[in-house]
């Protein structure tokens, strides 16, 4: 049977090429467009820790002492009211993060000095992220306590300055200091770099940049602070700084926390914890606002500074539209075909086939052009993936095609054909044998 | 063209007109919204910056160094710069028209007791920023020279409340000025910031765009009397003539390295490269609308031939009835021409309330403005011609059936 029906839908496409190569061009255009859009939506709106996420939040509290700040608390926090949290130890594990740049210099390496992203943090942050080393470990609890000029450093800059090799024990020298390596990561690119997420409210959903690489340097947020105070980015600040002032003492929100909670009833007495701090900040006069706090969870703080760039969502859209138009195409071409066939539908008929055995040769046939669809819209997709790839985007180099998208291009080219066929296919089984006879 | 006879035959293939006119429709509805949406971006990526673009190169090199002899060290560096032939101006800025990166926004007052600022607006600062940047005056005056003061000054006086170290002036675009006082003269008017400090409007520009956050308003930008450092994040703009920009550059690197070998340079550019950075997703989005635009034009072409095609086939024997009663060839060209025109028609007009439909959709969620009326009858004319040169060749076909056909049985 199955034999049978696919010698018959390979003789009737053969018999109108041209018929046969617009359908199959069609859907493949059609998916082609849908996959290029789908993969690069899927890559960018996963989850970029699925083993963890779950489990991580993002508190927040608002440190204006002015009682007309925005209706939202900061994306960011302020230096008191981080360290305060955090240092409460009350969550399962907390990372306090902050950004700055810092000139870069490694002795014994012949290279111009460059400016390295410095991501300043606690040592929580490397297993609370499960983030993977190839060479050494992260720094300790005591280590951050103690100031310890020690540095943590991208497999991208080890493989820059040292080739690869195992750099563990070697000498960096940053701004005036030096810091020793004592562990390098494994090639780690989440997406998005979801730590590092804030402000994606303010970018008018040209959110690109969430996706870049991770920072070249991790260096405890205390020695950072040793060696350069005044080299951290801030975000925003409630009024204007003291030109003398660090940051630690400014009116400016600039460094961020996360916690994880493993159970939810830690995360309720978490969310009191803050409440409650915010609170006290309160009648201590330091807070305006000692309501406006939030937790959010990892997935839920990304939902909420929309990462997937607004462009990305349009362009699937778009996709999806034009794979519409191709799917109705698809459709008046099948009709046109399969009734023109109507003697031969007729004949069959008559002899004694059922209108079920000519529905599924009908959409044996539509199945068949869905699959070479597929197999063209999976040269489509690859090639509509090497132009997102030489996009001037800061995830083009993430962009691949994986297992389950490749298999997602078939299943979907074959299933929009069927949908194609589905109409034609009924209009044919319905056809009375008697009068396709007496038309012959 | 009588189109009685056409109707009463396409009521015998409803199904398939009705594709035809949905695949119509729906082409014309996603056409016209993708032109709007490439419309907007070709807009905004034409946006008048209001300086001399093709006449900047930008240095920035990264904040190292102490403090304290930053002032002394921006002045050698500015003097060095100025010496490099070819050179018309140099100041050291925070920020230029339609950049990414950091900008400098605020809320602005018109009375001190608002609760509600009035409009969020970037400031840009800078000794001779405006003669730098190429702005046109067209109102009132640039700053003197001593009305100037620099950053770190300015937030002391903030800080300990002595007015006389903030700047007493400020100069506006014209579009600010039309924002806030429209239809009146903004020289001499006032602005308060922040816990109201006021200050007076001493000119105004004819255009100035500000670096990014465009949808507060592309145009609300001020220009204050506050001189800059690069420890304060400032970088080095430097005025010449288009085709020296290059050469410029290059001395410009020599020079600035060669009073000291250790600086970091972490941008080194022309105004017109930093421009098109900051519009790179702009012209990639451009052109895969209009990409997407006309592969679905060739398709619905390509479905209208198709099934054209096919009822020609299907109808061989009626025309060759209707070629033997006497119609001529011009009458069977016109009938199929005719036919697909009526369905084009149909197709047009539902497509124009989904055009309308997915407008209403996209203003929701991408903050477009509505869809210009212009659009339905351009999108229409274009489905017609379409639909007119599809049906062309399959009509011919038709046309050319001999009137023998009609006496063989098929």
């Amino acid at each position: 049977m199955f034999a049978y029906y696919l010698d018959l839908a390979a003789r009737s496409l053969k018999r109108n090429k041209v018929l046969t190569a617009l359908m199959v061009l069609a859907i493949a255009v059609g998916i082609g467009a849908s996959m290029t859009t789908l993969t690069v939506m899927h890559l960018l709106s996963c989850d970029p820790l699925p083993t963890r996420s779950g489990t991580l939040f993002f508190p927040q509290v608002d440190p204006n002492p002015y009682p007309d700040g925005p209706s939202l608390p900061y994306d960011m926090m302020d230096y008191r009211s981080a360290v305060d949290l955090w240092s409460a130890h009350r969550a399962d594990r907390q990372a306090l993060i902050a950004h700055g740049q810092l000139k870069l210099t490694a002795p014994q390496v012949n290279l111009p000095p460059l400016m390295a992203q410095v991501l300043s943090t606690t040592s929580e942050f490397f297993p609370m992220f499960d983030v993977p080393f190839r060479y050494g470990h992260g720094w300790s609890a005591q280590d951050d306590a103690s100031r310890a000029r020690v540095a943590v450093i991208s497999a991208d800059l080890n493989n820059k300055l040292f080739n690869g090799a195992d750099s563990v024990g070697r000498t960096l020298r940053l701004k005036d200091s030096d810091v020793r390596i004592v562990g390098v990561l494994d090639a780690w690119r989440p997406s998005p770099q979801f730590y590092d997420v804030a402000g994606g409210r303010f970018d008018d959903g040209q959110t690109g940049d969430f996706y870049g690489r991770t920072e070249d340097v991790f260096l405890p947020l205390n020695s950072s602070s040793d060696i350069n105070p005044v080299g951290f980015n801030f975000f925003t600040c409630w009024s204007m700084p003291q030109s003398d002032a660090t940051l630690q003492t400014s009116p400016c929100v600039w460094m961020t926390l996360w916690v994880q909670l493993d159970s939810p009833a830690k995360v309720r007495s978490y969310r009191q914890f803050v409440a409650d701090y915010a609170a006290l900040q309160k009648s201590a006069g330091r807070f305006a606002r000692a309501d406006n706090t939030q937790l959010r969870s990892l997935m839920g703080w990304l939902d909420f500074n929309h990462v997937v760039p607004s462009d990305v969502r349009l362009q699937m859209w778009v996709a999806f539209a034009f794979l519409l138009i191709c799917l109705f195409n698809t459709v008046g071409l099948l009709l046109a075909k399969f009734l023109r066939r109507s003697g031969e539908i007729g004949v069959r008929r008559a002899l004694g086939a059922s209108r079920a055995a000519i529905m599924a040769q009908c959409l044996f046939e539509a199945g068949l052009i869905g699959l070479l669809g597929g197999i063209g819209g999976l040269l489509l997709t690859l090639l509509g993936l090497w132009l997102v790839r030489r996009q001037p985007v800061a995830y083009a180099d993430l962009v691949h095609l994986d297992t389950a998208m490749f298999l997602a291009t078939f299943a979907l080219a074959i299933a929009a054909s069927l949908l194609a066929g589905l109409l034609p296919a009924i209009r044919a089984s319905r056809m009375a044998p008697g009068l396709q006879l007496k038309m012959t | 063209m009588d189109i009685l006879p056409i109707l009463s035959t396409l009521r015998r293939h409803k199904i398939t007109a009705w594709l035809l006119i949905l695949e119509i429709a729906l082409t014309c509805a996603i056409v016209c919204n993708a032109v709007f949406l490439v419309s907007q971006r070709l807009e905004r990526m034409n946006l008048p910056s209001g300086i001399a673009e093709h006449e900047l190169v930008q240095v920035q090199l990264a904040n190292i160094g102490n403090r304290s002899d930053a002032e002394a060290r921006a002045k050698t560096d500015l003097a060095a710069l100025r010496q490099i032939p070819g050179v018309t101006q140099v100041a050291l800025v925070f920020q230029m028209p339609f950049t990414d990166g950091g900008s400098s926004n605020s809320g602005i007052k018109l009375d001190p007791q608002q609760r509600e600022d009035t409009a969020d607006v970037t400031q840009y600062m800078g000794e001779n920023l405006l003669s730098t940047l190429g702005t046109k005056l067209v109102a009132g005056r640039d700053f003197r020279p001593d009305e100037f003061v620099n950053l770190d000054t300015a937030v002391a006086a903030l800080h300990t409340g002595d007015l006389k170290g903030l700047p007493q002036v400020l100069v506006v675009t014209q579009a600010l000025a039309d924002r806030l006082w429209p239809g009146q003269s903004a020289l001499g008017k006032q602005i308060y910031l922040g816990q109201g400090l006021a200050f007076r409007v001493v000119g105004v520009v004819a255009h100035l765009a500000r670096p990014n956050r465009l949808s507060k308003g592309v145009e609300y930008s001020t220009v204050w009397p506050i001189s800059m450092n690069v420890s304060q994040g400032a970088s080095f703009l430097i005025r010449c003539a288009p085709q020296e920009r290059e050469r410029v550059l290059k001395s410009a690197l020599a020079a600035l390295k060669q009073l000291d070998p250790n600086r970091v340079v972490l941008q080194k550019r022309t105004y017109d490269e930093a421009r098109h950075a900051f519009f790179a997703n702009d012209r990639a989005m451009t052109g895969i609308l209009v990409g997407v635009c006309l592969a679905l034009l060739i398709v619905t072409a390509l479905g209208i031939v198709g099934l054209a095609s096919f009822w020609v086939a299907q109808r061989r024997r009626t025309i060759g009835v209707r070629r033997a009663l006497g119609a001529t060839r011009a009458n069977i060209l016109h009938y199929f021409q005719t036919e697909n025109f009526l369905l084009a028609t149909l197709g047009i007009v539902l497509g124009m309330v989904l055009a309308y439909g997915i407008n209403l959709f996209l203003m929701m969620h991408y903050e477009l403005p509505r869809l210009p009326v212009i659009y339905f009858p351009v999108g229409a004319a274009l489905l017609w011609v379409i639909g007119q040169i599809a049906v062309f060749g399959p009509a011919l076909r038709a046309a050319a059936v001999p009137p023998v056909v009609a006496t063989r049985s098929v």
